[in-house]
């Protein structure tokens, strides 16, 4: 019984696939690659997680070091803030990110360089939501090592830096491939936020959820259907990545 | 010479207060109690890697309180040796020559002859996943002495050994001790470990050093 029910989930997620290829052949496929508008959306949505996906293992390593090595005040409160962006729902944080641009700091910085509304915006609207579970991934993994190897290193004429680079980041490695993969994964089908926060401007602001959506109000679902399956092999590809190489202990 | 005067450490609920002692330069010290009773947590103050609530920790002729591990040259091998589990043995002996940037030349010489001391030269270029529960203590053996320290500090080094393998830790340890001008803070509950490593035996009780007896 439960396992009809467990794997009536799984034959669910496989049956969603497998309709979206039956609703598109390889040339409807060939076709949206074809298309400027698209080729645009996958370069940008290439480069965009990329720079994400390097930014957030920037901040998520130190800060998740940070997090699971040290006590301090308010450390319950900082964790809690830390997860606000994964229970958050997307498009509110595209608001709040918004408004945070129209307030006195926020205009100052536009008024040097412009973010909403360009490339910029959709990278930060990405990591916004990216680097929350890249810190919480970082966290888990420096928890689980046990910090003996650093002591020891200690004595053995390290200062906590090189402690830190020469012992514990190597032991993390799995895990930093985890969180960076996770990332990237999940700056790919972030949507919500860059809709409100960078528009959905072809060739300028266009990523590949962006396109799916612009398609579908155009009714050609077609090549809707055609860029998500693009997005769904890329997401499962740097998933088999995680499962093949990444530590099963950290994923979230 | 070791000197440790009106020590408190305090951690969470366990408590180690006014302990005095002095451990003499070139002398093997056997730390002695039950399980719980303070004696690793002494160990690693003197290690630098605990702080201390108040009292002083000297070290021949200076106050290294508040000293950092690094400053404090002594040579650590914990419980679970704890060995650099990314690196190879070979590796994890050179370390902290290659932390104080010695040149490639001599880490090599000073990795080989530790090797071959604690017989463990065909180890080298083997990682820390395959080694067995006495392999891994003498590596942390060679990497602990590896940067000539004048204190060796070990916590239960052989306990989790078996029979056959503690016998011949012990000998290596009594070779070490012969060999080497080196002061020793060897923590265990082993009376026979004692007898036969001891120059002076500390025992310990409920944060507390009881009494002290000296061999030969």
């Amino acid at each position: 019984m439960m396992g009809i029910v467990a794997s009536t989930y799984i034959i669910l997620i496989v049956a969603m696939m497998v309709a979206d290829m039956s609703y598109t052949s390889p040339g409807h496929i060939f076709e949206a690659l074809k298309s400027k508008e698209i080729q645009y959306a996958i370069k940008l949505s290439l480069i965009t997680c990329t720079v994400t996906m390097i930014l957030s293992v920037m901040v998520a390593v130190p800060l998740g070091y940070f997090m699971s090595r040290f006590e301090f005040p308010f450390k319950k409160v900082i964790d809690a803030i830390l997860d606000i962006p994964i229970v958050l729902p997307p498009l509110v944080i595209g608001l709040s990110l918004l408004i945070l641009f129209q307030t006195a700091p926020g205009r100052f910085i536009e008024s040097h360089v412009r973010i909403t509304y360009t490339v910029y915006s959709v990278v930060i609207a990405q990591f916004m939501v990216a680097c929350a579970f890249a810190v919480r991934t970082m966290y888990v993994t420096f928890s689980q090592i046990n910090n003996r190897q650093e002591q020891v290193a200690l004595t053995l004429g390290c200062n906590q830096k090189q402690a830190f680079f020469n012992i514990l980041l190597p032991q993390a490695k799995n895990g930093i491939l985890t969180a960076a993969s996770l990332a990237w994964a999940r700056a790919l089908g972030e949507f919500g936020p860059i809709l409100i926060f960078s528009g959905a401007t072809r060739m300028r602001t266009e990523v590949l959820p962006t396109t799916v959506f612009l398609e579908m109000t155009v009714g050609n679902i077609e090549a809707a259907v055609a860029v998500s399956l693009i997005m769904i092999f890329s997401g499962f590809a740097v998933l088999m990545v995680v499962r093949l190489f990444g530590d099963k202990k950290v994923i979230v | 010479m070791i000197r440790g005067i009106n020590l408190s450490i305090h951690q969470g609920d366990f408590k180690l207060s006014n302990l005095n002692f002095t451990i003499e330069a070139k002398e093997y010290v056997v730390l002695m109690g039950k399980t719980g009773c303070g004696k690793t947590t002494l160990l690693e103050t003197i290690c630098g890697l605990r702080k201390l609530s108040s009292g002083e920790i000297w070290i021949n002729d200076k106050n290294v309180s508040n000293e950092v591990p690094a400053k404090r040259e002594i040579g650590y091998v914990p419980q679970d040796a704890a060995l650099f589990n990314t690196m190879t043995v070979k590796k994890n002996i050179g370390f902290a020559l290659k932390i104080r940037k010695c040149n490639k030349q001599k880490i090599e010489e000073r990795t080989n002859e530790l090797a071959e001391l604690m017989g463990i030269d065909h180890l080298l270029e083997r990682r820390i996943d395959g080694l067995s529960g006495g392999e891994k203590q003498r590596v942390a053996l060679a990497r602990a002495l590896s940067f000539y320290p004048q204190i060796l500090c070990l916590d239960e080094p052989l306990s989790a050994l078996d029979e056959d393998t503690k016998g011949d830790m012990i000998e290596l340890l009594v070779k070490l001790k012969q060999n080497l001008d080196i002061t020793v803070v060897h923590v265990t509950h082993s009376n026979f470990e004692a007898s036969k490593l001891a120059n002076k035996v500390l025992y310990f009780e409920a944060g507390t050093i009881t009494h002290q007896k000296k061999f030969r």
